[in-house]
This record gives structure tokens, sequence and C-alpha cells, in this order.
């Protein structure tokens, strides 16, 4: 079994996933054991190795600031469930 | 405040980036456009769209780091910010979190940023607030609330939004005025944001605490949003200090929460308490690769504006006038370019500046217009104060005719011209009024003779009665000392 812990429940929260006990064990077993394949990562000695932010040694790609054509209104909202005035209508949210 | 508590301030002050186009997608930035109608794959968060950063809104972030005197980093990146609420449908944001563009840095605070009525007060004269750190996200959608839904509107999504954080080193209401409106003054000097508050371009949330003045560690943090001008943050630090401060006397244990500010009220509300905090789990984004610097740095530092107060230092010295003037002139960029294009011509720069100040501002603010509005050519301000400092026209006509020129944009030559308004300055017909001025006025002539100076005064008036108001002032005044002295 894993070592490592892996605390289903509140990541499941965090992603607003419902989950029954039984899956909660078998995730936290699952994803226990890829939280320990990464772990042997932290036994390489990686004092040499240079930080990269990116899988890619590329920077800097970028766009000048052009107006570029946007979507008609009937295209973007066309998949919305919902709409009026010309907004997407969602269940009520508060902050 | 109560003397014997320290209130702990830090801002965090969101600002739009007046690109023309988005952040990572070349949709239109436009305020007040019809809904969702700026809107493509990238900014409603459509799956596969990818975005592009727009190279400008890096450009005008580092502007902004070295106008406050950050460290640019040489390499930056993106970083999602995931959390879960219809203005952001792809369920994070993009931001920047471990490699922000600019850190440390610092915001001067100048008496004239001050409101007018603390500027007398002020505790810490040229006090520096330290920054922690600039970033640059895309902002989010407008959510709409009605009675039982919520409308949304893309059009505001993916706005490039620069985030400036200050370390807690605000100290009042006044401080917090100050800051704010030296920051929206260097930002709209450096032609980054258009900072209207109104209009959301720059949106500020507040972390305040209070303490006994003997304590040293930090009191309970709490937020304050829904601020919407710079004085209501001002007025909102000062309800919310009182408050804290009520509750820790009253022996109350204050908690770590979010409170919105309610201006027609005059009040702060919870909205949430520490409990419902959020957990971002920020990581690299991998659809952006990293940015290095110093491939626009140079461009960049090309562009470095000179900022108020250096301006208002140049001013003091190019033109002579008060630093105090100096101050009003160069608090709008608009009218500090009013004035610098005036003065230049102008044979004595301060008498543009009291014209400016006194007049300009007075008629622009009663004809409700901006000084980009202003119906008076700087050149002819210059030449209205020339023709007063030549004793062409005097003071009083000096009015008459700004007020003509304020109304109809002529220049002052012509006004002084069709008005018949020159002066008079021919010395043998102002002798001749003074002459019959002390004819007609023996009473005066007489206190004069007998040692009350203020006398002449009263002739002198007589006499540009007389000449109704065209004399030379000046010239009246040496007519009649010699007169009366029988010389
Ligand atoms: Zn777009």
């Amino acid at each position: 079994m894993s070592a490592t812990k892996f605390d289903v429940r509140y990541i499941a929260e965090l992603a607003r996933i419902k989950l029954e006990p039984a899956e909660i064990a078998t995730f936290e077993s699952q994803l226990g054991h890829v939280l320990e394949h990464v772990e042997k990562l932290n036994q390489l000695d990686v004092s040499e190795v240079e930080p990269t932010a990116h899988s890619f040694p590329i920077y800097n790609i970028f766009r000048e600031d052009q107006i570029r054509p946007s979507l008609e209104r009937e295209a973007a909202l066309a998949n919305a469930p919902r709409q009026a005035q010309g907004l997407f209508i969602v269940t009520k949210v508060v902050e | 405040m109560k003397s014997d508590y320290i209130a702990t301030i830090g801002l965090e002050v969101h600002v739009q980036l007046k690109t023309k186009s988005k952040m990572f997608c070349g949709c239109a930035i436009e305020y007040g456009a019809e809904p969702n109608t700026h809107v493509c794959p990238t900014c409603l968060g459509l799956p596969g769209a990818l975005p592009v950063m727009n190279l400008e809104a890096l450009r005008m972030t580092a502007l902004t780091g070295l106008i406050f005197q950050c460290d640019v980093a040489p390499i930056c990146k993106f970083d999602r910010k995931n959390y879960y609420y219809p203005d952001m449908p792809k369920n994070y944001q993009i931001s920047q979190y471990d490699l922000p563009i600019c850190q440390n840095g610092e915001v001067p605070l100048h008496d004239l940023a001050y409101p007018k009525d603390a500027q007398k007060s002020i505790k810490n004269a040229d006090k520096r607030v330290r920054l922690i750190r600039i970033h640059l996200e895309e902002d989010v959608a407008k959510n709409f609330h009605f009675e039982t839904t919520s409308g949304i509107d893309f059009n505001r999504a993916g706005t490039p939004l620069m985030e400036i954080v200050s370390q807690p080193d605000i100290e009042s209401p006044e401080e917090a005025f100050a800051y704010l409106t030296s920051l929206k003054q260097a930002l709209i000097y450096a032609d980054v944001s258009d900072a209207d508050m109104e209009k959301g371009q720059l949106r500020c949330d507040c972390n305040v605490s209070v303490r006994p003045s003997h304590q040293t560690e930090y009191g309970v943090k709490i937020e304050l949003k829904n601020l919407n001008s710079i004085s209501g943050v001002r007025r909102a630090l000062a309800f919310e200090i009182d408050r804290q401060i009520s509750a820790l006397e009253r022996g109350e244990k204050l908690s770590q929460e979010t409170r919105r500010w309610d201006d027609d009220r005059g009040e702060t509300f919870l909205m949430r308490t520490k409990e419902s905090a959020h957990d971002y789990r920020y990581f690299p984004d991998p659809d952006l690769l990293p940015v290095k610097t110093e491939v626009f740095m140079p461009a960049v530092r090309a562009r470095l504006p000179e900022l108020p107060w250096f301006k208002r230092e140049r001013f003091v010295r190019e033109y002579g006038i008060s630093s105090y003037d100096a101050g009003v002139l160069t608090d709008d960029l608009e009218l500090s370019r009013y004035f610098e294009a005036a003065a230049k011509g102008a044979k004595r720069p301060k008498a543009v500046a009291n014209y400016v100040l006194n007049d300009l501002l007075s008629a622009l603010a009663a004809a409700g217009k901006s000084v980009e509005e202003c119906p008076i050519e700087p050149q002819h301000l210059a030449e209205l104060t020339g023709l007063i400092e030549d004793g062409k026209i005097n003071s009083k006509q000096g009015k008459e005719v700004f007020a003509e020129m304020f109304a109809s944009g002529e220049a002052p030559e012509e006004i002084v011209e069709a008005k018949g308004l020159k002066q008079e300055s021919d010395i043998d017909a102002i002798k001749l009024l003074c002459q019959q001025t002390i004819e007609a006025n023996p009473k005066s002539v007489e206190d004069y003779r007998a040692g009350k100076g203020a006398a002449i005064n009263f002739l002198k008036g007589q006499v540009m009665k007389a000449s109704k108001g065209k004399a030379n002032p000046n010239l009246v005044g040496e007519t009649l000392e010699k007169l009366l002295s029988g010389v």
C-alpha cells in the first residue's frame, strides 16, 4: 500500500465531484500509487539541472496587439442551453 | 482613528490595460459594447481553443514596473488559477503565480495626492509604499444578477489585467487615498490605462487589520470588496478601522473574513468567512511558453514617460512657479500639457500659470468641459498674458478678453481690437484725466498732502472710472504722484 496518503475527499470537493465511499477507497489507493511514482523523482540529484517552466525549450511566442474578427453573437450563443438579451443565462450565482 | 491603535492596510489593485485587443485572442476591447459581441472560442473558454500572448500587454506591464522601480524578471511565465464560477467557463483564470513580470518597487505619496482636507496634516511626508509584485492576468466575464438567474457577458473576459500588490505599508485611509491617486496618475502618464474606477478600469481590494499600539504582531486581516471610487476606499477604510477598534474594545474577537462595502449606507457587511476560502491549485499553463523579457525591454525603456512628480519639479525650475501650482498643473496630464504649450511662448510663465489655475479651470468647470475640449488655444492664452504684461490692456480688461476668448475661441488681439479695449497709455491723455480728478476732489488731495497715503488710491480709482477702465493703472499712479507732489 501507498505510504503517501492522498486526500481524495478534499480533491473531489475542489473539483466538484461527488464520490461514493467505495470510490473514495479505490481512488485513494490508485492516486496514492501515482504519487509514489512521482516521489521517486525526489530521489534524483537535480542540483546540476537548470529549472524549466515548460517541457519545450522555447520562449516568447507572442502576437502583436491587433484586432481580429470575433464570432457573430448568434454563433457565440448557439450552444447555450439558455440565453436572453444577448447574455448566457445560468443558475443564479452569488459571490 | 484612536491614537492607541495602529491600522495596517495593504491594497491589491487591478488595472485594465488599454491594449486594442485582448490578452490571449484578437477580440477587440470596447467598454459598453452590446453583450457578447467581442467574443471568440478563446475568450469564451471553449475546449481546444489556444491562447497566444499579446506582446503589448507584456510591454505595458513591464513599463509600469519601471515606473515604480520594480525588478523586471528576466523570465516570467503564466499559470492556471483554478476555480469554479461561471465568469470563467474554462474553470481557470490564466494568471502568474511564482514568476510574475515585476517584483518589489515602490509608489511615492506626494502631498497633493492626499485628499484636500488632509493635505495640511500629512503624517509621513514623502512616504513611499513598497510593492510586492505586479503581474499580468486575464480579466473575467461580467455577471448580471436577475431574480432567479444570472446572465453572463464575455466582452470583458480576456482583457489584459495587471494586478499591483502593495506591502501592508499603508497606515490610514488618507494614505490609501494618496496611494491610489499616485498610482492612477502614473498609469495615465505612462499611457498604459485610463484607470477610471467608475468604468472598472481600476479596481481595488483592501486588506485591513488593527492592533493596539503596544502589540507587535498584526491583528486579524479583513478583506474589503466592492470599492468603486478612490474616495469610497477612504470612507470604507475609515468605517472598517472604527468598526474593528470598537469590536476589540468590547472584548470581541475578530475573525478573518471578507466584507462588502455599501457606499450608500456607509457600512461594510460580511460576505464570507475564512472557512470558505479558496484553494486555487496553481500550476504552469502548458498552453503558454515562458517569456524572456530582455527581447522587449529596450523598447519599453524608450517609452518611460516623464513622471508627474519629476514634471512638477521641472515646472518649478523652468517656469518659476510655486511647487503647489506646479503640483496642481501636473496632477492632470492634459492640463500639464496645456500649461506647457502656453508657457513656452510666454514672457512670464507665472502669469500663464495664474490664468490656467484660476480663470481657465473655473471656466472649464462651469462649462462642464475637459481640458481637451478647452476652446482657448494655449498660444492665445500666452498672447493674452503678453498683452497685459506689455500694458496694452489692464488686468481687468484681461478678464473681459478672457471670457470672450473662452466663448468664441478667437485670438485676444482680435477681441481687443473689435471691442476697442486698448489700454490708454497716452501720457498726455492720462495727465489730463488726472488733473481733472485732482480738481474735482480737493478733500482727498488735502488728505494725501496731510500724510494719508491711502487717499491716492481713491483718486486713482476715480481716474480709472473716468477712463472707463481703459487707462494704464501703473501710469495713472505715477502721474498722480507726480502731480500731487508738485513735480
Ligand atoms: Zn476572443
